[in-house]
């Protein structure tokens, strides 16, 4: 187990590293003088000199990055050219929206897309397996931000039944909050429900055909401790290692949900720094999105090494 | 016995079939990847010839039709400064389309090589490219195609290259995995066996058999390529205004989506055709081309 997480991580580090270069690399597409765009409209020579020191522009490039990674080390991801805060804290104080956002999503996704799955393995050839791979199919090719604006459309303004937009905390009023959130959950965990859907289909299949599977059968198990017991257990141990890469799929859509319903999170912040050229903002939620993303993958290999008996002989 | 003639004849022409053409009797038997095909087609001649189809200028304002509902005069009805939405729907299948093509054209060419040559050469090479892959790939897709089309600026040939550059590594990855599969087949050492260069080998014998994955992927890409090309511009960063895009569309619709709700349901539902169809076509090439599936 040791020498697998030593291994594991071994192979993250060259990846950071790399990340590290490719946030930093952004920069470097601006054309133009980055200093000149900052300045706004009037081009303060005293500014734009003053952004050059701040920013090491007339430094050579590897410098500059060395000191751009060096500040990430210490937490500094700069300051956001608007608000004057730091990039990390704007992060954090958006973040929890979105990982709300992003786990309410996760639920939904689970909720169809598993059931829907292992109901279309059993019944391989019935109107219900047609209905879940039309299900799989309409998840996969709407998007998610039409689908956002249709729900509103109907539960918004045709039943007044849930708010269009915007957002509660949870510690305020936890009603208005789920009222707000259950629409964007669904709109996101949509497209993730399908995909779940397709995977836990085959690997339930693949589980269904498996010798022990029969043995159970022959045992005389119900058909329902077969599936639920043996078959599921095992298909499901892929879905912890799928999970985690679908993590990019719910931030690149909570961006485009937190658009449609005005939902103060991490999405609609990169979107906003994007049309105030907020660029150091735009880095710092890339690096902590991919940083993140790494860091899931990894626990989810874990955790698929732990539950997994043979990969630990 | 003319039976057995019959039988003889028959499986002899379909051995005297190459695999391509077997592929698309394959295909050709999948209702849902034939339906698909068809749609892209006339989406393809809505885009070629929308001068022609469209009834009205998409681009020309009347302030005496805003908001209009479906009517006669406007079959999708009108927009926010009046504009026809019909006529924008159909030009903004050129900015999809072209979105979609020259976007996965840009990673095909960036990706195939780059995964040839990892997985053909090994090594360093193969180390370097899939360290770099892997650094792309945890950045998610359209985060990644939003950063840089923000840094690049915001126009309909940035974010095509956006959308092209973050494709990438899905191709980079898959040729090499596919090549990996297919090095250490006898051909290949009976290619080597008789002289042929590595690139030689690489080109002409590695590439070709590796094509059908590619084929599945791409047409599955365009798919998500144009999705990410509406959701660039419905966040501004695409297709920029008045030119029609189906993403803009449905971001200017999202204002009024209490007194227009025509403005949002027809792009959305170009959008949403366009998509299933390439997905459609995808899962059925899949199937006829994948040989487990044989």
């Amino acid at each position: 187990m040791f020498d697998y997480l030593v291994k594991r991580i071994a192979t993250i580090a060259p990846t950071l590293v790399l990340v590290s270069m490719l946030v930093f690399g952004l920069q470097q597409l601006v054309p133009g003088d980055p200093a000149k765009i900052l300045a706004g409209e009037d081009q303060d020579p005293t500014v734009i000199a003053y952004l050059h020191t701040k920013l090491h522009l007339d430094d050579p490039l590897p410098l500059r990055y060395v000191y751009w990674v060096g500040g990430v080390f210490r937490g500094d991801l700069g300051e956001s050219i608007r608000t004057q805060q730091p990039v990390l804290t704007l992060i954090a104080q958006k973040l929890p929206v979105t990982v709300e956002l992003a786990l309410m999503a996760m639920i939904v996704a689970l909720l169809i897309g598993i059931p829907a799955g292992i109901v279309s393995a059993i019944a391989r050839g019935s109107a219900w397996d047609y209905a879940a791979n039309a299900f799989a199919l309409w998840g996969l090719s709407t998007p998610n931000f039409w689908l956002g604006i249709l729900m509103i459309l109907l539960f918004s303004v045709q039943l007044g039944w849930l708010p269009a937009s915007g957002y509660v905390s949870p510690f305020e009023d936890l009603g208005a909050n789920l009222a707000a959130m259950i629409m964007p959950a669904f709109v996101l965990g949509n497209a993730i429900a399908a995909v779940l859907m397709r995977h836990t289909r085959s690997a339930m299949l693949q589980v269904l055909s498996a010798d022990y599977v029969r043995t159970a059968r022959a045992k005389g198990l119900s058909e329902r401790a077969v599936v639920l017991k043996h078959a599921l257990r095992n298909a499901l141990t892929p879905i912890i290692t799928l999970g985690a890469l679908e993590l990019g799929t719910l931030l690149s859509g909570a961006v485009l949900t937190e658009q449609v319903f005005t939902i103060p999170g991490f999405g609609k912040l990169i979107v906003d720094s994007v049309f105030n050229r907020d660029y150091a903002v735009v880095q710092g939620v890339v690096l902590v999105t991919a940083t993140a993303y790494i860091t899931l993958n990894l626990l989810a290999d874990l955790a698929y090494f732990l539950v997994n008996p043979r990969l630990r002989r | 016995m003319a039976a057995v003639f019959t039988a003889s004849r028959t499986h002899a022409a379909i051995a005297k079939t190459g695999p391509w053409r077997r592929a698309w009797l394959r295909l050709r038997r999948r209702r849902g990847a034939i339906v698909g095909l068809a749609v892209v087609v006339i989406f393809i001649m809505l885009a070629v010839f929308s001068p022609g189809i469209a009834p009205q200028d998409p681009i020309a304002t009347s302030w005496t039709a805003i908001r209009q509902a479906p009517s006669a005069a406007h079959w999708f009805g009108t927009d926010d400064i009046g504009r026809d939405v019909l006529s924008r729907v159909i030009w903004g299948t050129r900015a999809s389309l072209l979105a979609g093509v020259v976007s996965v054209s840009i990673s095909l060419l960036l990706g195939v090589p780059i995964g040839l040559a990892a997985g053909f050469v090994g090594g360093i090479v193969d180390t370097v490219i899939s360290r770099i892959t892997d650094a792309f790939l945890a950045c998610p897709f359209l985060i990644l195609a939003i950063a840089l089309a923000a840094f690049l600026g915001p126009s309909l040939v940035n974010a095509m290259i956006a959308i092209g550059i973050s494709a990438t590594p899905i191709f980079v990855r898959l040729t090499r995995a596919q090549v990996l599969n297919v090095k250490v087949e006898d051909y290949i050492e009976a290619a080597r066996a008789v002289g042929n260069p590595p690139w030689r080998i690489a080109v002409r014998h590695v590439l070709p058999n590796v094509a059908a994955p590619l084929i599945v992927q791409t047409t599955l890409a365009i798919a998500a390529a144009i999705i990410a090309e509406a959701s660039l511009s419905f966040l501004g960063l695409g297709q920029q205004p008045p030119a029609p895009s189906w993403g803009s569309m449905l971001n200017t619709a999202k204002n009024f989506i209490d007194n227009a709700p025509w403005m949002a349901i027809w792009p959305g539902l170009a959008i949403f055709l366009l998509v299933l169809s390439f997905n459609l076509l995808g899962d059925g090439l899949r199937d006829a081309l994948d040989p487990r599936q044989r």
